[in-house]
C-alpha cells in the first residue's frame, strides 16, 4: 500500500514537471496614457500585433496571454509610456 | 536583460519637470534618451559620477529631462563645455549630446579638433538630416535632392558622412545606429563610454514632421519601416560594391582603435616638466 502511494507521488511528480516545462511564459504590459502621444510605433511593429488603437488612438491590448515579451514597444517608446514585466501570480482574488 | 521603462522613469527623470516631453509624438530622441539611460544604468554608474553636455536644438532639450550633472550651453558647443569639464576633472564621465546641424554645421570645427585631440569624452551625435526646431531649414547632413523650407526645388549640395568624418579626423571609436536597432545604440553607448579617447556615436533618427512630411516619406512608422530596411551591418557592407551603397546605411562598429589621448599625455607632460624644473 505504502509503494502504490509512493508510486502515485512519483508520478504526479513527473506529470507536473512535464507541465511546468510546457507552461507559457506570460506577461504584462502597461501603459501610461497621461504621458502617450499615439504616435503609433508600438502598435505598427508589435511582432503579435495585439497591440491595437482605442478610441483616442492611444495603445490597448485585449489578447495579453499573446505577448511574447520581446519588450520592442518598451525600448522603442520614445515617451517611457509602456512598461511589460513578467506576470507574478496573484495572491488574492480582487488583484489587479 | 533589459532594464523596465518604469524603472528608468523613477530613478533618471527630473521629477519637477512638465511630462510628456516636448518632442512631437513619434520622435526619435525620446528613444534615444531611452537607449542612453538603459546604458548608464547598466555600467551602474553613480548618477554624480555623470556629465551631460548638449547644445541649442531638439536633442539639446534631453539633459534638461535628466537627473545627471547636465549643461545646456550655447549653439554648436556642447564639446567645448564637455572639454573644459573634462580637464577640470577627468574622472567624471562626460558625455556630449548633439544634433546634426550642432555638430557639424555651427560647431563643426569643434567637432574635428575634438576628434583629432582625442580627449576622453563620448558624443552621442543625433542625425535627422534637417533643422527641426527651427523650422526645417537643411542642415548639412539634408540628402542631395531633398526639399527643405530653404530648398524647396531640391538640395543642391551634397551632404556630410558624420561617422566617415569622424572616422578621419582620428576619433579612437566611431560607431552608427538607427532609431530602429535601439538595442543597438544600448550597446554601443555602452562601448563608447567605456572606451579610452574620444567616441562618436552616430544615431540615424527621424523627424517626420519637418523632414518626412516635405520628402513624402511618410510618419515615424514609415521612416522607421525605411532605416530597417535600408540599414545594413559593417560586414554585409564589405560584400558590396559601392553603387549598391549609396541607397544604404552601414550600421555597427566603424571603428575602434587604440590613438593616444591627450588628458593622459596632459599628465606626463606635467610630470616631465616637474623634473625638468628640479634639474634646474
Amino acid at each position: 500500500m505504502a509503494e502504490k502511494s509512493n508510486l502515485k507521488k512519483q508520478t504526479c511528480a513527473q506529470s507536473t514537471r512535464k507541465m511546468s516545462a510546457k507552461k507559457k511564459k506570460h506577461f504584462d504590459v502597461s501603459f501610461y496614457h497621461d504621458w502617450c502621444k499615439a504616435c503609433g510605433i508600438c502598435m505598427a511593429f508589435c511582432p503579435q500585433e495585439i497591440i491595437k488603437a482605442d478610441k483616442n488612438g492611444k495603445p490597448e491590448i485585449t489578447d495579453t496571454d499573446s505577448c511574447i515579451g520581446c519588450r520592442f514597444c518598451e525600448i522603442h517608446c520614445p515617451d517611457f509610456a509602456i512598461t511589460v514585466s513578467d506576470r507574478k501570480p496573484k495572491r488574492r482574488q480582487n488583484d489587479v | 536583460m533589459t532594464i523596465p521603462a518604469q524603472a528608468l522613469r523613477h530613478e533618471y527623470l527630473r521629477h519637477n519637470k512638465k511630462f510628456p516631453h516636448v518632442w512631437c509624438p513619434g520622435c526619435g530622441n525620446g528613444i534615444v534618451m531611452g537607449a542612453l539611460l538603459r546604458a548608464i544604468s547598466s555600467l551602474k554608474m553613480d548618477k554624480d559620477e555623470v556629465v551631460l553636455a548638449s547644445g541649442i536644438g531638439c536633442s539639446g532639450r534631453m539633459p534638461t529631462y535628466l537627473d545627471f550633472n547636465t549643461l545646456h550651453t550655447t549653439h554648436g558647443r556642447a564639446l567645448t563645455f564637455a572639454t573644459g569639464v573634462k580637464l577640470v576633472n577627468p574622472e567624471l564621465n562626460v558625455v556630449a549630446i548633439m544634433g546634426d546641424g550642432d555638430a557639424t554645421a555651427i560647431g563643426g570645427n569643434h567637432f574635428i579638433h575634438a576628434a583629432r585631440r582625442n580627449l576622453n569624452l563620448t558624443a552621442i551625435i543625433i542625425n535627422n538630416s534637417i533643422y527641426g526646431m527651427t523650422g526645417g531649414q537643411y542642415s548639412p547632413t539634408t540628402p542631395f535632392g531633398s526639399k527643405t523650407t530653404t530648398s524647396v526645388y531640391g538640395h543642391i549640395e551634397q551632404a556630410f558622412s558624420i561617422a566617415e568624418l569622424a572616422v578621419t579626423a582620428g576619433a579612437s571609436f566611431v560607431a552608427r545606429a538607427t532609431v530602429y536597432h535601439a538595442d543597438l545604440i544600448d550597446r554601443l553607448i555602452k562601448q563608447a563610454i567605456t572606451k579610452q579617447g574620444f567616441a562618436v556615436v552616430e544615431v540615424i533618427s527621424n523627424c517626420h514632421v519637418q523632414y518626412g512630411r516635405r520628402n513624402k516619406l511618410g510618419g515615424a512608422v514609415e521612416m522607421m519601416t525605411r532605416f530597417k530596411e535600408q540599414s545594413i551591418t559593417v560586414s554585409q557592407a564589405a560584400k558590396m560594391s559601392p553603387e549598391e551603397l549609396e541607397e544604404r546605411t552601414t550600421i555597427g562598429v566603424l571603428a575602434d582603435r587604440e590613438i593616444p589621448i591627450s588628458t593622459e599625455e596632459y599628465k606626463k607632460v606635467r610630470t616631465r616638466a616637474r623634473e625638468m624644473k628640479e634639474k634646474v
